[in-house]
């Protein structure tokens, strides 16, 4: 309890150093928020009123505090382009970038799982040196070259799947899986070499317990002592991996959903950066940052639940 | 009593014949001596684009810029333009040349920056411990939770994408990693007794940092540089393939795979030459830095 206490004390001091940086970032910078909605031709009268309206003569700090108490009502700011609302323009897109991270991150564990298991079984034996050998490959292909040459083939070659689009679920549950298919599987190549790696190193090491040891020595099959004793125990460090790589994934799937035209939040961000509309772009950083501490939150609860001892350890640590 | 080490799976099956394994263990031997062909292999292609790269202007190439109107999107193999050209009649493989001296500066610069300085908040975390600790940790913690890229989106219109700015910017990135590192290599330092001693003789804490935990620590950093680079040039390559680094007509790796692939149908070389390029890179500094790792640390891989 104490250890869990410490980690939200640590995530909330974290969430603010982040949300207060970004904040600073968007605040100095030269030509601010008034001239923008203002606009080229605004005179200084005009300026300095908007200035006024807008508080922005105030101190930094004060000005956070306010921000700070608004975003926990719920109101993120408007749109500099659109007057939308950046809460609803974040929610709305949520879902879809949910569903390709998800998807992405069944599709790596899928092949990960498997990969790691056989790769820790014989460590150097032909299967690892080979699992070895294509995730050095495929960490070598950043996520929008995976996503070319994917497009290339299944969708200009083969003609099996779309290269770009996006339908709702409302269309179906395949014509919305569809083109969310190749997006997905160019961010699973990328992130299936890490989760491998780290089941294989912890894997290797659980088989060398005196317990496994036992179990073969009792005549157990070699599938069943991988399965139903390694496995398990060789898992916690598969759990953190998880959720260290949110952040990694959001990054990727900025980048993809850009490709493949998917209307997620990365997209949202990339076009308020194209346009440079400055409160959407915060808007999107203080919901990454949430989701990351809020993930991370939830792998360490994850944590002790899976591993008892940690829990111990930790609260004295 | 049943010896549990020869059940063990990972050392072999237990019953190999005694020549079959002293076999092994010469194999073994000479695989760990050299650092195989595999890192030879990828040395010579990096040295290869790194040298081209260097010397790109004296090797009489057609400048990057240079549209040749005569050939317009020329296919690979054609005559003066070995690689093709593009919609705008531009030669490939001098794009793709140039566009190595943006990803190499970057791959090698932004990883320096990174280390840089987080070796200066590693030592400072590791060594002082305390307040000093938990700020940098917090600090770190922070900078994490924002996604890389998303960092660089930021700072991409904040302040532009020049070269400089993104060798600054991506650097910047490297800097949890190495002080990370740095951190849990001085703490180990700090303990040994050489430091003791030295404290015991008087010695001042910046002296017991520059002379006694810096070359302890130096060398782990180090091999850790060798899978940042490769991290940067990819990390560079989506920014660039997003129009967020050096800006046209400075040709970059990233930009060519970008612009090719409107014409990923009927000109798919414009897309893959470069695709193909970087993708060999990358993957030579990974094996090229593996095979070093593995040699240093007698024969643990894998560790990216």
């Amino acid at each position: 309890m104490r250890y869990l206490l410490g980690r939200v004390q640590r995530l909330l001091i974290v969430l603010l150093v982040v949300t207060f940086s970004t904040f600073l970032l968007v605040s100095v910078l030269p030509g601010d928020v008034a001239y923008q909605i203002g606009g080229m031709d605004a005179s200084e009268a005009e300026i300095a009123e908007i200035r006024e309206e807008l508080g922005l003569n105030q101190p930094v700090v004060l000005r956070y505090l306010e921000w700070l108490t608004r975003l926990a009502q719920g109101d993120w700011g408007r749109s500099l382009l659109t007057g939308e609302s950046v809460w609803s323009m974040i929610i709305e897109r949520v879902p879809i970038s949910l569903e390709l991270m998800l998807l992405a991150q069944v599709m790596a564990l899928a092949i990960a799982v498997p990969a790691g298991i056989l790769s820790a079984w014989r460590p150097n034996g032909w299967a690892d040196r080979f699992i070895t050998s294509l995730g050095f490959a495929c960490v070598s292909m950043p996520g929008f070259m995976t996503a070319i040459l994917l497009i290339y083939f299944f969708s200009l070659h083969l003609g099996w799947l779309p290269a770009t689009g996006y339908e709702p679920l409302s269309a179906g549950l395949w014509a919305n899986l569809k083109p969310m298919i190749l997006p997905a599987l160019s961010l699973a190549l990328v992130e299936w070499t890490v989760l491998m790696r780290t089941l294989r190193a912890e894997m290797i090491t659980t088989l060398q317990e005196n317990y496994i040891s036992l179990a073969r020595a009792k005549g157990m099959s070699t599938t069943r002592v991988l399965l139903a004793h390694a496995l398990r125990p060789s898992s916690f460090s598969l759990v953190t991996i998880l959720g260290l790589q949110v952040a990694r994934l959001l990054g990727g799937a900025i980048i993809l959903e850009q490709i493949y035209g998917i209307p997620g939040i990365g997209r949202l961000l990339i076009h308020a950066v194209y346009t440079r509309d400055l409160i959407v772009i915060q808007g999107c950083v203080t919901f990454f940052a949430l989701t990351y501490v809020i993930v991370n939150f939830l792998v360490d609860l994850a944590y002790a639940w899976l591993d008892p001892r940690v829990r111990e350890a930790r609260a004295h640590g | 009593m049943v010896d549990l080490a020869s059940l063990r799976p990972v050392e072999g099956r237990a019953s190999a014949a005694p020549s079959d394994r002293h076999a092994r263990a010469i194999a073994e031997h000479r695989r760990s001596r050299g650092l195989g062909v595999v890192f030879w292999l990828s040395a010579s292609w990096l040295t290869l684009v790194i040298v081209v790269a260097a010397f790109a202007p004296l090797l009489g190439l057609v400048a990057p810029d240079e549209s040749d109107w005569m050939a317009l999107k020329a296919p690979i193999g054609s005559e003066n333009h070995i690689l093709g050209t593009d919609p705008l009649g531009r030669d490939v493989l001098s794009r793709v040349i140039y566009g190595a001296r943006v990803s190499l500066t970057v791959g090698f610069t932004a990883p320096a920056i990174g280390v840089g300085i987080g070796l200066v908040l590693g030592l400072a975390a590791g060594y002082y411990r305390g307040w000093v600790d938990e700020i940098i940790g917090i600090a770190i913690d922070s900078w994490l939770a924002i996604p890389g890229l998303v960092i660089l989106l930021l700072f991409s219109v904040l302040y532009g994408g020049s070269l400089f700015m993104v060798c600054l910017s991506l650097g910047l990135l490297f800097i949890p990693s190495a002080a990370r590192i740095t951190r849990a290599a001085t703490l180990t330092c700090t303990g040994r007794e050489y430091v003791i001693a030295a404290r015991a003789l008087g010695a001042s804490d910046l002296r017991i940092i520059t002379r006694e935990v810096f070359p302890n620590i130096i060398w782990p950093l180090l091999a850790f540089v060798m899978i940042d680079i490769p991290i940067a040039i990819v990390v560079e390559g989506s920014l660039s393939f997003l129009g967020l680094s050096v800006q046209a007509p400075t040709p970059s790796w990233g930009g060519m795979i970008s612009e090719g692939r409107e014409y990923l149908e009927a000109s798919p070389h414009l897309s893959l030459v470069p695709t193909a390029v970087m993708f060999l890179t990358v993957l030579s500094f990974n094996l090229a830095g593996d095979a070093m790792r593995k040699r240093v640390s007698g024969g643990r891989s894998g560790a990216i």
